[in-house]
């Protein structure tokens, strides 16, 4: 089965991160906003062609990037909020 | 006891630091909700029981761990200058990913005070804290604020003034396998003097092993402290560390997860969420703006009514300050003719200075008082970053970051401004694109002429077609935002060659705009700001037009000669050469180019009043304007260099001439290319 992945979401799934397989500036940045391995975030907002996501994250909204997320392996833990 | 005291205030981006370095230091930084917004530091004081503290206001980051320019000088600031205490301003609403700086700076072993801000909005969404008990788990002073209300400002300063007198032992997070080594190199290090750098948290940044950090301190303590045997140490350090499953290229993560683990235990501890509906609310809000359909519109919609009010707002204060200004200048004229005062002189300052001031007060003033309000309303709403959220896909597409589209929007009130916003662009390439392109979106000070050009000769001086006036704006800007996006890709393909890379952008909660504090603040600082250096520029310009018009050369004026040599290119671009020398003249400000025209036209030919928009349009039309002309002027205003603090602006953000002076270059060159093809069309249609 494949892994579900960050940018596979759909607004209003929350998931604990798993696994970050990604180096270098992009995965400092997931560090700075407090996305690392066990934490809960949840799929909020998408733009209008999907490529810019936007999570909550440790209790604030931060848009990322489609490509930027796929290295991100999560697992469901279900519903809203 | 010492007289002075410094102060560093710290805290991630968008939690009201600056809000609280104002109350602090009572001097007007601009706040506005969207990231990054203290992009350089700013310092004041202020006194309390009769000692002077000095604050230094650090840029907004998320933490310490060195990635981006803001990030790195925080750190360095802190370490390496003499600070008494680290205020941390931390937001009450996500105060769990805040406390992950607040454990950083705690580590660094100073004096710290935790401003836990914003609880009015926290009380509103249902989030309680127990800053007592986090006061006790961390072992630093902990304080609650409303800094917008002014509430808890006065505890700050109580709080400051009791750690410098008695610090407290603080919380340190343990890093279990390592507390042997990290204490073992701790001991070495003490043997050296460390200045105020502490031994404990050099051990774990040794471990880390932060290179660029390690020169710093070796630079700054004048020695090297990595000995043979602390390198041995860190050596066995790294060993356990590979015992326990953690790889060099690791180490980092496992200090940084730490620290998240810990502010996550401390937040459980210590923070309790009432009611989800607001998230929600926000969320509901956000669905909307940032829809499909109706994204992209309502942000049209909304650019369309800022304009419309702007525009119907200003043209009465507009017409009436006209007119009362030439009713004074004609009483000061008579007023310095009874009083002997020679003509020449009278010319000088009446016809030359007074007539430039009166127009750029009575045309530019009333839009920009009107804008600027507005503007800043929609910043302190948190609008912005969702604008950037609707616009990244067009921006990714030409290869470039989604926070242009955020200093995009900075330009319209200032392009210095948004040249300076850039910095909260990570990647250097993106960063450069974002400074190029700045200038294409119409900033304040060229706002008023686009309009002026579009109400005398598009829309028609007489009769209230407001509404298609703003339409014909609207366009003009779109033009400028396409070209933007065309010049962004173009670089991104030639000359600034790359591929987008990644970006985080926070979309805060929006805000109630502090509307009265708003327009005060707008009106203060910014609106008397542009009028001041409206006049210490115009003043002077016409002066020097005065010069020019009447020192002759072989019986030509100066004024003559110039515009004469110029006048062949500026027709062939539609223009003049009387347009052209008002452009370069204007390069100090924007909003001097029509008052200098007015001025070389006057002086040539016979002197009017302009008390009303139709005279002036007959003065240009005297001058052999036509529709082509006014056209390419909006043009060229869109598209020329940039005026001289944006440039001074650009060269001190770039550190570089070269791309200053391509700065200059870029959008002259479309301007004379776009200038030429609608005149050709012109010609032929």
């Amino acid at each position: 089965m494949e892994k579900l992945t960050l940018d596979k979401l759909n607004i209003g799934d929350t998931v604990l991160i798993k696994k970050i397989n990604t180096q270098g500036d992009i995965r400092r940045r997931f560090f700075d906003i407090g996305l690392i391995e066990g934490t809960k975030v949840t799929c909020m907002l998408k733009n209008s062609d999907s490529s810019l996501l936007a999570y909550l994250v440790r209790g604030a909204v931060i848009a990322i990037r489609k490509e930027d997320l796929n290295s991100i392996i999560v697992e469901y833990v279900g519903g809203n909020l | 006891m010492k007289e002075q005291y410094v102060v560093a205030l710290s805290g991630n981006p968008n939690v009201g630091k600056s809000t609280v370095f104002n109350a602090l230091t009572g001097l007007k930084q601009h706040t506005g909700n969207w990231i990054g917004k203290t992009v350089e530091c700013a310092s004041g004081k202020y006194n309390y029981n009769g000692i002077q503290y000095n604050v230094i206001d650090l840029p907004g980051t998320y933490s310490l761990i060195s990635h981006s320019t803001e990030e790195e000088l925080a750190r360095d600031y802190l370490i390496f200058n003499d600070i008494d205490v680290a205020v941390v301003v931390c937001d009450a609403l996500c105060l769990e990913r805040n406390l992950n700086l607040v454990l950083q700076i705690i580590e660094m072993n100073k004096n710290v005070v935790v401003v836990v801000n914003l609880l009015d909005e926290a009380r509103k969404k249902k989030v309680k804290i127990d800053l007592e008990k986090l006061s006790k788990i961390l072992g630093v002073e902990v304080i609650g604020t409303e800094a917008r209300n002014g509430k808890g400002i006065d505890l700050i300063l109580k709080g400051i003034e009791r750690v410098i007198n008695n610090k407290k032992d603080c919380y340190k997070i343990k890093y279990d396998f390592l507390e042997d080594v990290i204490k073992e190199i701790s001991t070495e290090l003490e043997k050296i003097d460390l200045k105020k750098i502490d031994s404990r948290w050099l051990s774990i940044r040794l471990i880390e092993n932060e290179i660029g950090l390690i020169n710093s301190v070796n630079e700054y303590l004048g020695c090297e402290i990595i000995t043979d045997k602390i390198s041995k140490l860190i050596l066995k350090a790294h060993h356990i560390l590979l015992d326990n499953d953690i790889i060099i290229n690791e180490i980092n993560d496992y200090f940084i997860s730490k620290i998240l683990i810990e502010s996550e235990n401390i937040a459980s501890l210590t923070v309790s969420y009432n009611d989800k509906k607001y998230t929600e609310k926000t969320q509901k809000i956000d669905k909307v703006l940032t829809s499909k359909i109706a994204g992209i519109p309502l942000m049209v919609l909304l650019l369309f009514v800022i304009f419309w009010i702007t525009l119907v707002g200003s043209s009465y204060p507009s017409d009436l300050l006209l007119k009362m200004f030439s009713f004074i200048g004609d009483k000061l004229y008579s007023l310095f003719e009874y009083v002997h005062i020679p003509n020449i002189i009278i010319d000088v300052l009446v016809n030359g200075i007074y007539k430039v001031l009166s127009w750029v007060v009575a045309v530019m003033l009333p839009p920009m008082a009107i804008f600027f309000p507005l503007f800043t309303i929609l910043e302190d709403l948190g609008y912005l970053p969702r604008l950037a959220f609707n616009l990244d896909r067009y921006f990714k597409k030409c290869n470039a970051c989604g926070k242009q589209g955020l200093t995009m929007c900075m330009g319209f009130g200032c392009n210095a401004v948004g040249v300076t916003g850039t910095r909260i662009i990570d990647s250097k390439r993106e960063r450069l694109i974002a400074i190029l392109t700045n200038n294409f979106v119409p900033c304040n000070g060229r706002f008023p002429t686009i309009i002026a050009m579009i109400t005398m000769f598009l829309i028609g001086v007489k009769g209230n077609f407001s509404l298609f006036k703003v339409l014909v704006l609207i366009i003009v800007i779109l033009v400028g935002v396409f070209f933007t996006f065309l010049v962004s890709k173009i670089l991104s393909k030639t000359l600034l060659k790359g591929e987008s890379s990644s970006f985080t952008l926070e979309l805060p909660p929006y805000r109630k705009p502090q509307v009265f504090k708003v327009i005060i603040r707008s009106i203060f600082d910014k609106t008397l700001k542009v009028l001041i250096r409206a006049i210490v520029v115009a003043a002077p310009a016409g002066l020097l037009i005065f010069l020019l018009s009447n020192i002759s050369i072989g019986g030509n004026t100066i004024l003559k000669i110039l515009s004469d040599f110029l006048d062949p290119f500026g027709r062939l671009i539609g223009l003049d050469g009387v347009i052209i020398l008002a452009f370069i003249l204007g390069f100090p400000a924007n909003e001097i180019v029509i008052p200098i025209m007015i001025m070389c036209y006057m002086s040539t030919g016979s002197l009017v009043e302009i008390n009303d928009l139709s005279v002036l349009k007959n003065l240009f039309i005297n001058n052999g304007w036509n529709l082509n002309t006014a056209i390419c002027v909006i043009i060229f205003t869109l598209f020329h260099f940039p005026c001289s603090t944006t440039c001074l602006t650009i060269k001190k953000e770039t550190g570089s001439l070269k791309w200053t002076l391509f700065s200059i270059f870029l959008p002259t060159i479309i301007g004379v290319t776009l200038c030429f093809l609608v005149t050709c069309m012109f010609k032929f249609f």
